[in-house]
C-alpha cells in the first residue's frame, strides 16, 4: 500500500474521487485500487502468504470437524468436556472484547471524548471478539444448529449458561448496532447512522450491565465445578468478581495491542487525528488497565486469604500460579506504571501485550491447564484441534484487518451532507415532546459535519 | 429536561435487558429429595467384581459390544469411569491391602439436586419422582456444561456421532424398568445382594442397621446419605471412602449453592445498573461536552 500511495494512490476516506464522481461500492471494496492492483499489493504482503498456508491446511480440517464429528476433530474427552475451543476460544476472547463497552461508557457516559479517535476501534475489537468466541462456540457444541433452542425451545432459567447465552447474544447485536454508524457512513446511509446516534446512550448502558454479567457469568461457570477447578483459580465467592476485573485490563490492553499493531502495519489507514493522538490515548488506557490490574491482583490475593488457601501456593501448580500472577499481571502493572511515568510508549505497549498474555494465560488454565487437577493425567489437545482454533484465529485477523482497511474506524469519513444539527441526536422521545436540547450527547456529532 | 432524558436511559436500558429474562435468582433451597424417591445402595463389602452389574447395563440399556467380554478382570488394571458406551463401571481398589481388594461399582448417583440438572441451559435434565435424572436428547445443544458440573465425573457424550452426538448417563432404568417399579437391571442381576433397590429413606435406615449390626465390618458412614445435598444411590464400606475414588472434599452442599452468590447478584445488576449508569451520564454531561476537555477520572475500573 504504501508504495501506492507514493504513486498517487488516493486513499477512500469519502463518498467522492477527488473529481467529484461518487465512489461505487466495488471501488471501496478495492480500497481505490484496480482489482489488478488490489491483487498485487496482496501478494505483496508476506502475512498473507503465511494466512495462505493456515488456511490451505486448517480450512479443510475445519469442515472436516462437520463432516467426522468431534470425535475426529478434537480430544473428545469426556474429563475434559471444554478443550481448547472454549478454553482458548471462548474463555479468552470475550474478556479481551471488553474494550467496547469500556470505551463506549467512558466516551458516551463520561464524556472522555479525549478517547473518540479510538472508540470505533474499541468498539469493532468487541464485536469481533465476541462474534468470533461464538464462532469457537459453533464448532465446539454437539449440535451446534441447535444453538437458538436456549431462546426458544427449551428453558432452564436457573442456569448461569443460559444468562451466557442470553447476554451474549442480546450485546452482539448492541455491539452490532453500534459498529453499524461506521458502516452506513461508509456504505453511504446517512438516515441509518442517526437512527443508531438516537439510542447510543441505551446501548451504551445496556452494554455495560451486559458486559458486567456475562464477563462475570464466564468465571461463575466454573463455580458449578468447585472440586475440578484448582483452589489457586476458584473462589466461590469471588470468581465472577475476577473474571470480570481481569476482563478491564485484557479489554483495554488488547486495544492497546491492536492499535500498536495497526498503527504500525496500516500506517496509511490512520488519520493525522488518529497517529497524533495515538500515544496519548494509549497512555490513558494502560492508567485505566493498571487501576484495573492492581484492583485484580487484589482481589486475587484477597480470595486467597478468605479461603486460607496459601498452603497451596507451596505446591507445583502454586508455582504455576506465581508464575500467571507474576508474568501475566504484576510485571505488565509495573512495566505500564514505569512506562506511563517516564512517557516511554514502548514499555506501556510491552505491558499491554503481556497483560492481554496474562488474561489469555488465566483463561486457559482455569479452563484446561488445571481443571481437574486432582486426576492423574493431563489432557495434551491433539493436533487437529490445535489447528482449527488456530485456523479460527487467522480468520479472525483477516476479518478484523478486512473491516479496519475500509470503514471508518481508524480514520474519519468525509461527507458531503448537509451538518447534521444537533437535535438530531437526541433521543426521539424528547425530541417528539419539542425538547431540543443544545448539548449533543454523541460523540460523533462532529464527524458528521463538513470538514 | 433531564429527568425525562434519565427516565428514557432507563427504559431504553431496561427494555434491551428484558429480553434476558431478568428472574436468574431462584434457586434450589435446602431440597431433601422427593418423599417417594426410590434409590440404591451398594455394599462394596459383598461385591466381588463379578462385572455382571456391567453386562445387564450394557443389554438393557442397548449400548455397543464392549472390547473384551465382561469377564475380562484385566480392565481393572486401569481405573475407568463411565462412558457413553458403558453407563456402569466396576473398578478395583486396595488391590495390595490385607481386606482387599475392594470392589466399587461406578454410575450416576441420581443427586438430589443435581449439578448437571441446574447447569444446564435448555433444561434437558429432570429429577423424577421416582428418583431417577433423566436426559432428554431432543433439546440437548451440546455444551457439555453439565460435564463439567457432574462432581461424580459421570455423564459421557457420544463424540463420535457427526449428526446426533448426546449425552449418554445412567437413567436408572427409568424408562424400562423404574416407571413400572422394577429394579434396574444391574441390581436385579447381581449374585451378591451387593445392591439393594428401595426407597431411599429406608435404604439409609438399613445402611445404618447394617453399621450398627456390624461395626467391625463397616465404615461408620453412608456416603450419598448427606453428600452434595445427598443422593439416590448410596454406597457402604469397610474402607475409606476416599480410598475406593470417591472425593470426600465436597461438602454436603449441593452444587448449585456454589453458584447461588452469582444467581442473586444479577437481578441486582440489572435493576442498579442503568440508574447508575444513566445517572452518571446526567452529572458528567454539560460539564464535559467541550470535546477535548481532560479529566483524571477513568471509567469504572475501579
Amino acid at each position: 500500500m504504501k508504495k501506492m500511495i507514493k504513486q498517487g494512490l488516493e486513499i477512500v476516506d469519502s463518498p467522492y474521487l477527488e473529481n467529484g464522481e461518487k465512489r461505487g461500492l466495488v471501488n471501496k471494496l478495492l480500497l481505490g485500487l484496480t482489482p489488478s492492483q488490489y491483487l498485487l499489493q496482496a501478494f505483496r504482503n508476506p502475512f498473507n502468504w503465511l494466512l495462505a498456508v493456515i488456511f490451505a491446511i486448517g480450512i479443510p480440517i475445519l469442515l472436516g470437524r462437520f463432516v467426522f464429528g468431534l470425535a475426529w476433530a478434537t480430544s473428545g474427552s469426556n474429563d475434559y468436556p471444554w478443550g481448547l475451543f472454549l478454553g482458548f476460544g471462548l474463555f479468552a476472547m470475550v474478556p479481551l472484547s471488553s474494550s467496547g463497552f469500556q470505551l463506549g461508557t467512558a466516551c458516551e457516559i463520561f464524556g472522555r471524548h479525549d478517547l473518540e479517535p479510538i472508540e470505533r476501534l474499541a468498539l469493532l475489537n468487541g464485536l469481533l471478539g465476541y462474534f468470533f468466541a461464538v464462532v469457537y462456540l459453533l464448532a465446539d457444541l454437539g449440535q451446534p444448529w441447535r444453538l437458538p433452542y436456549p431462546m426458544v425451545v427449551s428453558f432452564g432459567p436457573a442456569a448461569v449458561l443460559f444468562l451466557v447465552a442470553w447476554h451474549v447474544s442480546t450485546y452482539l447485536s448492541v455491539q452490532i448496532l453500534e459498529v453499524s454508524t461506521a458502516f452506513f457512513e461508509w456504505i453511504g446511509f446517512p438516515a441509518g447512522k442517526r437512527g443508531v446516534r438516537r439510542i447510543t446512550l441505551g446501548l451504551t448502558v445496556s452494554g455495560i450491565i451486559l458486559s458486567t454479567l456475562h464477563q462475570g457469568a464466564l468465571g461463575a461457570l466454573f463455580t458449578y465445578a468447585p472440586g475440578k477447578v484448582h483452589p489457586l483459580w476458584y473462589s466461590s465467592s469471588f470468581q465472577w468478581l475476577h473474571f470480570f476485573v481481569s476482563s478491564l485490563p485484557g479489554g483495554l490492553c488488547m486495544v492497546i495491542a491492536v492499535s500498536t499493531i495497526a498503527a504500525k502495519t496500516m500506517t496509511w489507514r490512520g488519520d493525522g487525528k488518529f497517529h497524533a493522538n495515538l500515544d496519548k490515548i494509549t497512555i490513558s488506557l494502560a492508567k485505566g488497565a493498571c487501576m484495573g490490574l492492581a484492583t485484580y491482583i487484589t482481589i486475587k490475593l484477597i480470595a486467597i486469604a478468605h479461603d486460607n488457601k496459601w498452603s497451596y501456593i507451596d505446591s507445583g501448580w502454586g508455582q504455576w500460579f506465581m508464575v500467571e500472577i507474576m508474568l501475566g499481571f504484576m510485571l505488565p502493572l509495573a512495566l505500564m506504571t514505569y512506562g506511563v511515568n517516564k512517557k516511554n510508549m514502548t514499555i506501556v505497549r510491552a505491558g499491554a501485550f503481556l497483560t492481554v498474555f496474562g488474561v489469555v494465560l488465566n483463561r486457559v488454565n482455569t479452563a484446561i491447564i488445571t481443571f481437574n487437577w486432582k486426576l492423574p493425567h493431563r489432557e495434551i489437545p491433539p493436533w487437529r484441534e490445535v489447528l482449527i482454533s488456530i485456523t479460527i484465529f487467522a480468520i479472525y485477523i483477516v476479518v478484523y484487518r478486512f473491516i479496519l482497511y475500509r470503514l471508518p474506524i481508524l480514520y474519519r469519513w468525509r461527507q458531503q451532507e448537509e451538518p447534521v444539527l444537533v437535535h438530531a441526536t437526541e433521543p426521539v422521545r424528547s425530541a417528539a415532546m419539542g425538547h431540543a436540547s443544545q448539548a449533543p450527547i454523541a460523540s460523533y456529532s462532529s464527524i458528521t459535519k463538513v470538514e | 429536561m433531564k429527568r425525562r432524558n434519565f427516565l428514557k436511559a432507563c427504559v431504553i436500558g431496561g427494555a434491551t435487558i428484558s429480553l434476558g429474562k431478568t428472574n436468574k435468582g431462584w434457586a434450589a433451597g435446602s431440597f431433601e429429595g422427593y418423599p417417594e424417591a426410590m434409590g440404591v445402595l451398594t455394599d462394596t463389602t459383598r461385591c466381588i467384581g463379578c462385572r455382571s452389574c456391567e453386562a445387564a447395563c450394557n443389554k438393557e440399556q442397548n449400548l455397543p459390544e464392549p472390547e473384551t467380554s465382561f469377564q475380562d478382570k484385566r480392565v481393572f488394571e486401569e481405573e475407568r469411569r463411565p462412558d457413553s458406551k458403558a453407563y456402569t463401571v466396576v473398578n478395583e481398589y486396595e488391590k495390595k491391602q490385607p481386606g482387599g481388594p475392594v470392589y466399587r461399582k461406578i454410575q450416576c448417583n441420581h443427586c438430589n439436586e443435581p449439578a448437571c440438572l441446574t447447569s444446564c441451559f435448555v433444561n434437558a435434565y429432570t429429577k423424577t419422582k421416582e428418583g431417577a435424572v433423566i436426559y432428554n436428547s431432543k433439546v440437548c445443544v451440546g455444551c457439555r456444561n453439565c460435564m463439567i458440573a457432574c462432581p461424580f465425573n459421570v455423564p459421557g457424550y457420544s463424540y463420535e456421532s457427526v449428526t446426533n452426538p448426546i449425552v449418554k448417563k445412567c437413567i436408572l432404568c427409568y424408562d424400562t424398568r423404574l416407571k413400572v417399579g422394577k429394579p434396574p437391571a444391574c441390581v436385579d442381576i447381581c449374585p451378591q445382594e451387593a445392591l439393594t433397590f428401595g426407597h431411599r429413606s429406608d435404604l439409609i435406615k438399613l445402611a445404618h442397621e447394617r453399621i450398627r449390626e456390624y461395626p467391625d465390618r463397616y465404615t461408620d458412614h453412608v456416603f450419598g446419605e448427606k453428600e452434595l445435598g445427598g443422593t439416590s444411590w448410596l454406597y457402604l464400606t469397610s474402607t475409606s471412602f476416599d480410598k475406593i475414588g470417591f472425593d470426600t472434599t465436597l461438602g454436603n452442599e449441593p452444587i448449585i449453592s456454589n453458584v447461588k452468590e452469582f444467581l442473586g447478584m444479577v437481578p441486582m445488576v440489572l435493576s442498579i445498573w442503568p440508574a447508575l449508569f444513566s445517572g452518571i451520564h446526567l452529572l458528567s454531561k454539560g460539564k464535559h461536552d467541550d470535546h477535548g476537555e481532560q479529566t483524571e477520572t477513568k471509567q469504572e475500573d475501579h
